[in-house]
């Protein structure tokens, strides 16, 4: 295989959409990811993250727009000619073949005999550390070795893209943690281009350069794990990536100064809104902290609460704070800050300067399937 | 909300999406079969249906003489009545026999499908031997009843020889919609039922049995259907007392020479047929698929 | 369930499996009688129906007619079969629905009026006791049995395998070649084999379309039935019993061998 970073692809979707009768499963996508890059395409079921991919894998054909890769247009060509690899959340490994039959099948394709072929399904198959497994069935491993195979499949015929549609979905916590650190290995040693789909936030922040937000078939917000995590652009960017708190409140600008009117508290804004307008203020459960009713807290905001859940974690504890208007706050304290119980009324403790003004989204709501 | 959960469409429709050039080929995959089915299936019943009416001469005449003859409708009735006791049979030895299927272990199962897979093994008519071999009045099963200490009964060529014969002949075709069905319901669901407090009669008469309806249905409609149509057995091993329509129909054409008459029965039996199966047909769509039991 | 219950419900099964099973292995003692009787227990031991089927040309011509007749139709009920189940999976459900209910009505069709009819049209297009008409026939009652298998195994054939070929970059060809046909190739197979059995015990057509020309085994053995009692008819049943086992032994030997995949 190749010496890294010179090998990856370049993609470029500009404007591409995807229509099924009346439903728009693409609305005008534009995506560039720059060669050798890891994006991740993070969102919830039904955002557009899967057809993206498809397009890309030249599985699903554009409604509109244009698509390069590596520089090339590749409208119109079908899945087969385009050289992509892909790794299925279901593995699809071929049941009726070995492993190692199945790691050559690609190389069988294109016509590469052995030796070299034999060669090259056991380097492959070493860097996903399955060497040991190709005598075997796929049937006969589990699902993170059959995933394994799958990857080693898709890597052996050195295609200049990788695209991975959420392979870890079917795969425990713990295996899927593990398989992600070795994924990105991958990505370090192979430098191709991998295109990663995800609904796991978490997942996308531990492997990927940069991650592309979709929802409703729409991107948006691009950028690095933590753009994304402390410069939101949209509510539903805020609320996807990273656990928030939002809270609603009314403008009052006087002069330069804006303040936001809570429950009837006054929190003071970090930048100019109009007067009376109405934004969404986003907050991090590191940003906030919590302090007995009335003690503490001076000189910055504060709103009164009651723990609404109190969670040991481990490395601190989370807590759940049910606000004056009942909507509820969400706090991370260390091991040796001081410690609530459920139904202790609090203040909640934050710098005006740490509150990410939103504008109001009524399409930022989305379900975890 | 615009955010519908496309997960499972989307790529569904991407995957017909690729596929849509195949589909005008897909009618010409199955031209071939349809053409042999018009050829060797379409023309000869159209031809029995068109010499009913027009042999000797065009008119009714020959449902006239069918349902004008005691003999005849005798026979009709009697063609019913074997197959309602056949079904019967089959389903009492059946039903218990499929669910035992489903409860025992992989090895035990396999035995089992065996033993319903075996009457294939064998030709038809040698298996209608093996039941003269067995009925016959110094056959097998006399000889039984005799080292009991009871008198010869009269089996062959008799109307029970006949159930007896048929059911074992059809008995796989029960056996095994009632297995597919049954090995889809979920037992949890009686262990569920039974921890709600039903007897365990309780629980089968009002969880299981409704379950398996669907494949009762199935294998029911498909044995009276079958029987119907049954020659070989009944010419084998019935008397003139157990004459079925087939065997009728058969001697009509081959030994009378009346292709009016024969067509006319036949006509019957096709009609009798079909109309059975449409109006029983949707009795056995399964309604309700219980949870797979991963 | 309760024990005494168990047992009961295991005795019951029994019985039926003896049921299902013993008209099968009677004709075993038959074959080896002694004498021209069918009466059971046979009353001595002997080979002479195994040497009238084999040297006997009435009886041999028809097991050649049958073979002839049953690999024919089933190469061509495999053939016509396996392509129109592809089909069917390829079309919208409602449709192939209909088609589907349209090509399995040989089944249900009563095989007398059948038998009238196609005996009607070949006396018309003399086809009676030649070998087309039979394959003609056998091949339209064997196509449902391969489509039902066929479609059995396009049903659990993960269609995603060929656009995971496809990404590997294979052709719809190649993977059709390399991927769906190996995985189908036992509904194919088994379909081929259901085709063959079909004709080979297809009896009722065969009587009214035979021809002292050309004679299935079915037909031998129903005539030998009617005229005497001929225990030859036994040694056929379980020469035929046998390599059926034998068939049906091996495959399942090979199943199991492929079963740890």
């Amino acid at each position: 295989m190749a010496s890294p970073s010179t090998r990856g692809a370049a993609i470029d979707l500009k404007s591409v959409s995807k229509h099924y009768g009346s439903f728009i499963a693409l609305d005008k996508v534009s995506l560039g990811i720059k060669p050798g890059e890891f994006m991740t395409l993070l969102g919830p079921s039904g955002s557009g993250k899967t057809t993206t991919l498809n397009v890309i894998a030249g599985f699903t054909e554009v409604s509109s727009g244009s698509l390069d890769v590596g520089g090339k247009s590749v409208i119109g060509v079908p899945a087969h000619k385009r050289n992509i690899g892909v790794v299925f959340q279901h593995y699809a490994l071929f049941p009726h073949m070995t492993v190692s039959r199945n790691v050559a099948y690609p190389l069988t394709l294109r016509g590469i005999a052995n030796p070299d072929r034999e060669a090259r399904v056991r380097k492959a198959l070493d860097m996903v550390k399955m060497a040991d497994f190709g005598h075997r069935f796929p049937s006969e491993l589990s699902g993170g070795q059959q995933q394994r195979v799958a990857l080693a499949r898709a890597i052996v015929f050195d295609p200049p893209l990788l695209l991975m549609d959420e392979p870890l979905g079917a795969l425990d916590k713990k295996l899927r943690e593990w398989l992600q650190l070795e994924i990105k290995r991958i990505h370090r040693e192979l430098g191709t281009t991998f295109v990663y789909v995800t609904h796991d936030q978490e997942e996308a922040l531990v492997l990927s350069d940069r991650i592309a937000v979709f929802n409703q078939g729409r991107i948006e917000q691009i950028g690095t794990g933590r753009q994304l995590y402390d410069e939101p652009e949209t509510l539903f960017v805020g609320k996807f990536v990273g656990d928030s708190t939002i809270l609603r409140g009314a403008a009052s600008t006087s002069g330069n100064e804006t303040a936001i009117d809570i429950e009837g508290r006054k929190v003071a804004a970090a930048k100019r809104l109009a007067d009376g307008a109405k934004p969404v203020m986003l907050l991090r459960p590191e940003k906030l902290s919590l302090a007995r009713r009335g003690k503490g807290g001076q000189g910055r905001n504060t709103l009164p609460g009651r723990i609404g859940e109190a969670i040991y974690l481990g490395s601190g504890s989370k807590y759940e704070v049910v606000l004056a208007d009942t909507s509820k706050a969400i706090v991370r304290s260390s091991l040796d800050a001081e410690t609530f119980a459920i139904g202790d009324e609090v203040d909640l403790v934050f710098a005006g300067s740490d509150v990410k003004l939103l504008a109001d989204d009524e399409n930022a709501d989305f379900t975890l399937t | 909300m615009r955010a519908i959960d496309s997960r499972n469409t989307v790529p569904a429709v991407a995957a017909d999406d690729r596929r849509r050039w195949f589909r005008g080929q897909a009618f010409w995959l199955v031209a071939p079969a349809l053409l042999l089915l018009v050829i060797c299936l379409g023309l000869p019943l159209a031809i029995v249906t068109l010499r009913s009416f027009s042999e000797p001469q065009w008119g009714w005449q020959n449902y006239a003489w069918f349902f004008g003859t005691p003999v005849n409708l005798t026979v009709l009735q009697r063609t019913f009545a074997i197959s309602a006791w056949v079904t019967l049979v089959c389903l009492i030895a059946g039903y218990p026999y499929a669910y035992v299927m489903t409860a025992v272990g992989p090895k035990m199962r396999l035995v089992l499908i065996l033993c319903v897979l075996v009457p294939f093994w064998v030709s038809g008519v040698v298996r209608t031997l093996a039941w003269v071999i067995l009925l016959q009045d110094s056959g097998v099963i006399n000889s039984v009843i005799r080292a009991v200490g009871l008198g010869p009964v009269k089996l062959i060529r008799t109307q029970t020889g006949v159930v007896i014969g048929m059911a074992q002949v059809l008995l796989p075709f029960m056996i095994l919609p009632l297995y597919s069905v049954m090995k889809t319901i979920d037992l949890r669901l009686m262990q569920a039922a039974r921890s709600l407090g039903a007897s365990p009669a309780r629980a089968f008469a009002q969880v299981y049995l409704p379950l398996s309806l669907p494949g009762v249905y199935a294998g029911a409609i498909i044995v009276f259907i079958l029987a119907l149509g049954f020659y070989i057995t009944p010419a084998l091993l019935g008397g003139p007392r157990s004459t079925m329509l087939s065997t009728l129909i058969q001697n009509q054409v081959l030994s009378l020479l009346n292709w009016g008459r024969g067509g006319a029965m036949g006509v019957v039996l096709l009609i009798a047929t079909f109309v059975l199966l449409a109006l029983a047909a949707p009795l056995s769509r399964q309604p309700h698929k219980t949870g797979s039991r991963r | 369930m309760k024990q005494p219950g168990r047992i009961l419900l295991g005795l019951y099964c029994l019985l039926v499996a003896v049921w299902l099973v013993a008209p099968t292995i009677v004709v075993v003692p038959m074959s080896f009688n002694d004498k021209k009787s069918l009466a059971f227990p046979p009353s001595g031991f002997s080979w002479q129906w195994y040497q009238n089927f084999f040297t006997n040309p009435e009886w041999s011509a028809s097991l050649i007619g049958s073979l002839k007749v049953a690999v024919v139709t089933a190469v061509f009920a495999t053939v016509i079969g396996t392509l129109a189940a592809f089909g069917l999976d390829r079309m919208k459900s409602r449709v192939s629905g209909v088609l589907r209910a349209l090509l399995i009505t040989p089944m249900v069709v009563p095989g007398v009026v059948l038998a009238v009819g196609i005996y009607a049209v070949y006396l018309d297009t003399r086809l009676v006791g030649t070998m087309t008409g039979f394959v003609l026939a056998h091949t339209m009652l064997a196509v449902p049995f391969v489509i039902i298998a066929v479609s059995a195994s396009l049903e659990v054939f993960d269609k995603r395998l060929e656009t995971a070929a496809a990404s590997l970059g294979a052709t719809r060809l190649t993977a059709f070649r390399t991927v769906t046909l190996p995985l189908i190739a036992p509904g194919i197979l088994s379909g081929l084999l259901f085709a063959f059995v079909t004709s080979f015990d297809e009896i009722i057509v065969a009587l009214f379309i035979t021809s002292p020309y050309l004679k299935t085994l079915p037909v031998q053995i129903f005539s030998s039935i009617t005229r005497d009692a001929d225990p030859t008819v036994a040694a056929v049943g379980t020469l035929l019993f046998i390599t059926t086992s034998l068939v049906i032994g091996a495959g399942l030997l090979i199943c199991s061998r492929q079963g740890r995949r």
